[in-house]
């Protein structure tokens, strides 16, 4: 029996209990106002074999600590861990009970770090779902993995083409794209893993074997290198690689496990950003000839359009306009109203404006042209109908020269320069729904300053106003069209344009499509008059 | 090396604006020609020319010196002298992408043509969406093109609350805003206040800070309510939605006040109606954004103008007595009512 021995027994003997402190579930020990070790039970005499009586007591530093400020403590003893209670003497020597929690901690630990990753996987995942671009997409994915998983990460983009797009970001810096001339089966598993399907597990690569484009650059000695296959929604989404330079870690499983989640998850929005840019750029060729137009002066006489489509999120409905150039320097323009809305609307605003641009050489004889599109139309399947206005626009001096025809829509308005409003008086059938239509055209002329507007319904029978229930209503228009005299036709059709959409602000609308034809108020002077008169 | 003298610019100025109020294009043209081969620096002519003329455009009007009318036909020219501005003069794009762009139902478009014109002479490569643009269809640009930025312009204070529909949309989609414009506030307090990652004065300010470096990128997606905790309240919401009704509860009751308004014509009746709405429309945004200055501010500038025209700032006050009845329950909407009546009784003693 040590010293140690006795003395503990003795300390734990108390006079009628019978119990030994040997039998607490719990170490103890007590150390001595100066340091040295006292008696210890049991379990701390098996926890401390090298604890000697009267000796510095030879313990880890948080348990001195909690000795000598007499406050809990924790912290490991060999591989375990504990929380130290420490109970005071009146000698000035403190009793430390130790309390195991290492299954705690461990537990803990645990939780903490899968806590950690499941933090570190939603952000990646809001991060990488925040934009659908597929160019911003991948520099996400390529800096989220040098900033989590490696010291630089590649993402390789499939390609249908001879090399291929390669997004490149060392940890702590800006992504670099680049394109690699290169086959990618010359990388041991990169061709598997860029064709997408079947899937392929990822797969280590030795550096040696890796090429230049890989390993090149001020990055180093690479140490490892991990090439794992970003699976997206049944469409290749590409590759990740992985590097670790030399004498770092190299990637543990739980890792390369890590690693494999996050590429699910970087596939997925990979993919999904590559569908909808597949996606929108067909929509964008397909919608290009249903936007309206861009439209500017020509032939002397100023043309200005503005659509706005009954959708917030459509940007082509059932409202079009167009000018074109005709012969003999006349221009055409046009503006219509088929039924329906949204894209299917717009659909057929483009096969009318197709229609009425190859109808050209006649248009000099509105009716004529009007009676071919009604032919077109008539009898199709489906009611596909159209109310449309045909202006047709000469310059002729200062003036210029109109002839109007509506047919089934609201006849033009004109403003003169002192802002008197007149209606032209034209008027004509629906185009579409007979066998034959009828049509009276009327000729305007505009003197400098002079607009004549062209309008659909959606700007008239517009609903909101400030008391949320009125109509914009054509009294309304031809009060704001009388302010509008002596303007440049750009200045008209936002005005029209800005009032309409203020009256109706959040209230659903119709498509809203105006156009102004004006005669230039100002005289141009040729460029050679110029010089000499401002010499 | 380009002169940048102040009475020089004054004096381009001075000619562009004599050819832009009377609406002749081509000598507005010749205005910024000689400008430019004067040798001013073109950002210069941009801003010290074509902003400072646009600049006093808004003056005018604001004066009452410029129609409506008058006012689109001086900005269509300038606007018509802008699109001229030489395209030879950009250099080839390499500082990275900006889309710039108005908050929706914005119609001042000119101070975002001109920060876009100056971003593509810094060299950036910019898509100018213009104004009158929807949200949904900047959100589809921005997941197509993938810019660095985007320029946001606003000047009107009641679109506020688009605004920052606005910013946090492009948030949402991974691209850091700069906001700017005079709905931002004199020191951009509601640029800051909605979250938006940087805000410059004028769009010299604007290049500077993109030219600068990237803007950092946005925060996690938040709802608005995350920035103005204040919106729990619902007044926002309330008012907003039944602005119209109250709008009408107002005039019903000035009626009964004021009998000479029964006799009002039709365009008198729209004027008070849209007075009264624009009344109701800044007491919303001040809610939204929690700040009952915006709201005093609006209604000592309308005082400002009914004084100019002979009608005391007062006679705003039962309309504000009324909304101050209908809106009895809610407490932010009383008191930014109590401190506006406050503001606008001193005045007309």
């Amino acid at each position: 029996m040590t010293e140690l021995d006795r003395r503990s027994r003795l300390a734990a003997a108390g006079p009628e209990s019978g119990l030994s402190w040997d039998d607490a579930p719990y170490p103890a020990l007590r150390i001595d106002a100066h340091g040295r070790a006292g008696a210890a039970n049991r379990g701390a005499r098996e926890l401390f074999p090298a604890l000697r009586g009267g000796r510095e007591a030879a313990v880890p530093e948080w348990l001195l600590t909690s000795w000598r400020t007499a406050t809990r403590a924790g912290g490991l003893v060999a591989e375990r861990s504990f929380e130290a209670h420490p109970v005071r003497h009146d000698d000035g020597s403190v009793t430390l009970w130790l309390v195991e929690d290492t299954d705690t901690r461990l537990a803990r630990e645990a939780l903490r770090l899968e806590r950690a990753r499941t933090a570190l996987l939603s952000e990646v995942s809001s991060a990488l779902l925040a934009t659908l671009n597929l160019d911003r997409c991948t520099e996400v994915a390529a800096r989220l993995a040098a900033e989590h998983l490696a010291d630089a990460a590649l993402v390789v983009a499939p390609s249908s083409r001879a090399g291929f797009p390669v997004t490149l970001c060392r940890r702590g810096q800006e992504p670099v794209r680049t394109s690699v001339e290169a086959d990618p089966d010359d990388v041991p598993g990169l061709g598997e893993a860029l064709r997408g399907f079947p899937p392929v597990p990822s797969r280590w690569l030795d550096p040696a074997a890796a090429p230049a484009w890989l390993t090149g650059g001020e990055f180093g000695e690479v140490g490892s290198i991990v090439i794992t296959p970003l699976p997206g929604h049944g469409v290749p989404a590409g590759a990740l690689i992985l590097l670790r330079s030399a004498g770092g870690e190299r990637f543990s499983d739980e890792e390369e496990a890590f690693a494999r989640m996050f590429a699910a998850r970087a596939g997925a929005a990979l993919s999904a950003a590559r569908l909808l840019a597949q996606q929108a750029s067909i929509t964008e060729t397909l919608m290009r000839d249903l936007l309206p137009p861009v439209l500017r002066q020509r032939g002397g006489v100023e043309f200005a359009g503005r659509y706005r489509a009954a959708q917030d999120t459509e940007r082509v409905g059932g409202d079009f306009y167009d000018v074109h150039d005709g012969a003999g320097g006349e221009s055409l323009a046009v503006l219509g109203d088929v039924c329906g809305k949204g894209l299917e609307a717009a659909v057929l605003t483009g096969k009318i404006r197709t229609m009425l641009q190859a109808l050209l050489p006649m248009a000099g004889d509105h009716r004529r042209m009007l009676d071919h599109v009604n032919g077109g139309l008539f009898g199709t399947v489906g009611s596909r109908f159209v109310t449309l206005v045909l202006a047709s626009v000469r310059r002729s001096g200062d003036d210029v020269h109109l002839r109007l025809t509506a047919a089934g829509h609201l006849p033009p308005l004109v403003v003169r320069v002192d802002g008197t409003v007149e209606e032209a008086a034209t008027h004509g059938s629906l185009i579409g729904v007979l066998p034959e239509i009828v049509s009276t055209s009327a000729d305007v002329v505009l003197g400098p300053g002079d607009t004549c507007l062209l309008y659909t319904d959606g700007i008239t029978e517009a609903r909101g106003g400030p008391l949320g229930d009125e109509m914009f209503g054509e009294d309304r228009l031809r009060r704001t069209l009388a302010e509008c005299g002596g303007l440049p036709a750009e200045a008209v059709v936002e005005r029209i344009q800005m009032l309409a959409s203020q009256w109706v602000a959040r209230s659903a609308h119709d498509d809203m499509a105006v156009l102004a034809i004006t005669a230039p108020r100002v005289r141009r002077v040729a460029p050679v008059d110029r010089k000499e008169t401002g010499a | 090396m380009r002169s940048v003298r102040n009475a020089d610019l004054r004096a381009h100025a001075d000619r562009l604006w004599d050819a832009v109020a009377d609406g002749d294009e081509y000598r507005a043209g010749e205005a910024v020609t000689a400008a430019l081969d004067d040798g001013t620096d073109p950002e210069a002519v941009l801003l010290d020319v074509i902003g400072a003329v646009q600049r006093k455009v808004g003056e005018e009007w604001a004066a009452n010196r410029f129609t409506v009318a008058q006012e689109h036909a001086a900005t269509a020219i300038n606007e018509r002298v802008l699109a001229a501005f030489p395209r030879t003069l950009r250099p080839e794009p390499g500082r990275g992408r900006v889309t710039v762009a108005c908050v929706d139902g914005e119609w001042h478009a000119m101070p975002a043509r001109l920060l876009a014109e100056v971003l593509r002479l810094r060299g950036f490569r910019v898509d100018y969406l213009g104004a009158q643009v929807p949200a949904p269809h900047l959100i589809a640009h921005l997941h197509r093109t993938g810019p660095d930025a985007v320029a946001l312009s606003g000047s009107i204070a009641t679109r506020l609350p688009a605004a920052h529909a606005t910013i946090t949309a492009c948030q949402a989609a991974g691209t850091p805003v700069i906001a700017g414009g005079a709905a931002f506030g004199p020191d951009g307090r509601y640029a800051r206040l909605f979250g938006a990652e940087a805000w410059a004065a004028d769009a010299r300010g604007a290049a500077d800070r993109l030219a600068e470096g990237r803007l950092p990128r946005p925060k996690p997606p938040h709802q608005p309510i995350d920035d103005l905790p204040h919106l729990a309240d619902q007044e926002y919401t309330m008012v907003s939605r039944t602005a119209p009704q109250l709008v009408k509860a107002l005039y019903t009751g000035l009626e009964e006040r004021i009998p000479a308004m029964r006799d009002y014509t039709d365009l008198q009746r729209q004027y008070t109606a849209e007075d009264l709405a624009h009344i109701v429309d800044f007491l919303a945004t001040a809610l939204y954004t929690g700040d009952g200055s915006l709201f005093t501010a609006f209604l000592t500038w309308t005082g400002a103008i009914l004084d100019s025209r002979g009608v005391p700032a007062a006679s705003l006050l039962p309309a504000l007595e009324l909304l101050g009845t209908q809106l009895h329950d809610f407490p932010r909407a009383t008191g930014f009512l109590a401190d506006a009546r406050e503001q606008l009784r001193p005045a007309s003693v």
